[in-house]
């Protein structure tokens, strides 16, 4: 009875969450402008704003693209070039992939769960991940801008061995039948 | 970003041309994915936001600046947790390096920056489930660390 119950609250917790955090950094936000001395309030509120942008700026369209990509893409061709029988072949394909891509990691997740679904292997999931935040050619330019070829090149060129490398891990420290959870959303792997 | 808008609204086009049917069932898919992670992805921004605006770059400045272990461990520490964009780190980097933070402070905090988000967790746990997530920061961590120490030793 009692575990029931503290079970229940923490579903409710785990739903609810994310909106309680949102509504108070409005009400803060808020608040601030009210008070023209609470710069934190306003500068936690601008923050969120550029935030929010750019998640309406990314978000939509990957996730159309993933929408399409499910429905277009056969899972042959998948299983070809980046399946578990494909080797280091799939490398390359996957660091295209990433490198042409802009955005936070987060934007990430669902296109490699996408990928996930259609019979990629699991290592190479996580070299398109390793490869997203390490080596996005947006990015890039931004940071040989910043800091410098040199910077930019040596850190590019020692990431590719460690991120294959983590992703080759990480594939042997999961379970084999290992199912990420995004997979069971809109109806599972048969698409 | 604009770029990703016209890539999809040709991609759409030409799947409307093709199948008007399946254009429809993959615009829905792609849109209820998208609702599907609309709170949780609201609670990290929200999170995310408050440390950003708590965590000044000129406290950064002060912690990350210094010579030793502190700052480089410090790096990794604050790029692991915090999610700053791209277009607001590297700046932040060019400034800190001028402040005087060396190359393996900032191979460390931009590497962690990249690879590791503790706040962005909740987000990665929904699709990965807490173990894969949990396991594939801390593997990200450790890769993070090995850049770092490679780039203090190619540049040094």
């Amino acid at each position: 009875m009692n575990s029931l119950l503290v079970r229940k609250v923490r579903t409710v917790a785990g739903k609810t969450w994310p909106w309680f955090l949102f509504a108070g950094v409005v009400v803060v936000w808020a608040y601030s402008l009210l008070r023209a001395d609470f710069a934190f309030g306003r500068k936690a509120g601008e923050n969120l704003t550029s935030f929010l942008v750019e998640m309406a700026s990314v978000l939509p369209p990957m996730f159309l693209l993933v929408g399409l990509f499910e429905i277009w893409v056969p899972r042959k061709v998948i299983e070809r070039y980046a399946g578990l029988r494909s080797g280091m072949r799939a490398v390359p394909w996957m660091i295209l992939l990433a490198t042409l891509q802009a955005g936070p990691l987060y934007v990430a997740f669902p296109v490699a769960i996408g990928l996930w679904r259609k019979g990629c292997a699991p290592r190479n999931v996580f070299i398109y991940l390793g490869a997203f935040s390490a080596m996005k050619i947006p990015m890039l330019t931004f940071e040989v801008a910043f800091l410098g070829w040199r910077f930019s090149l040596a850190r590019t060129l020692i990431s590719i061995p460690v991120f294959i490398i983590l992703a080759i891990a990480m594939e042997r420290l999961l379970p084999a039948d290992f199912l990420p959870p995004g997979l069971e959303e809109q109806g599972g792997a048969e698409i | 970003m604009i770029s990703l808008w016209i890539i999809t609204g040709v991609a759409l086009l030409v799947s409307l041309a093709a199948d008007r049917k399946k254009t429809l069932a993959a615009i829905r898919r792609g849109l209820k994915m998208f609702v599907g992670v609309i709170p949780i992805l609201l609670g990290v921004l929200a999170a995310v936001s408050l440390v950003l605006t708590a965590v000044t770059p000129r406290m950064l400045e002060g912690i990350l600046s210094g010579t030793g272990l502190l700052p480089f461990l410090s790096a990794l520490g604050v790029g692991s947790i915090a999610l700053i964009p791209g277009f607001i780190a590297y700046p932040l980097a060019a400034v800190l390096r001028q402040s005087g933070a060396s190359v393996p402070v900032l191979a460390a905090f931009i590497t962690s920056l990249m690879m590791v988000g503790v706040l962005t967790l909740p987000l990665e746990a929904r699709y990965f489930g807490w173990r894969a997530a949990l396991l594939r920061n801390g593997l990200a961590f450790c890769g993070a660390v090995i850049v770092a120490a490679g780039m203090a030793w190619v540049l040094r």
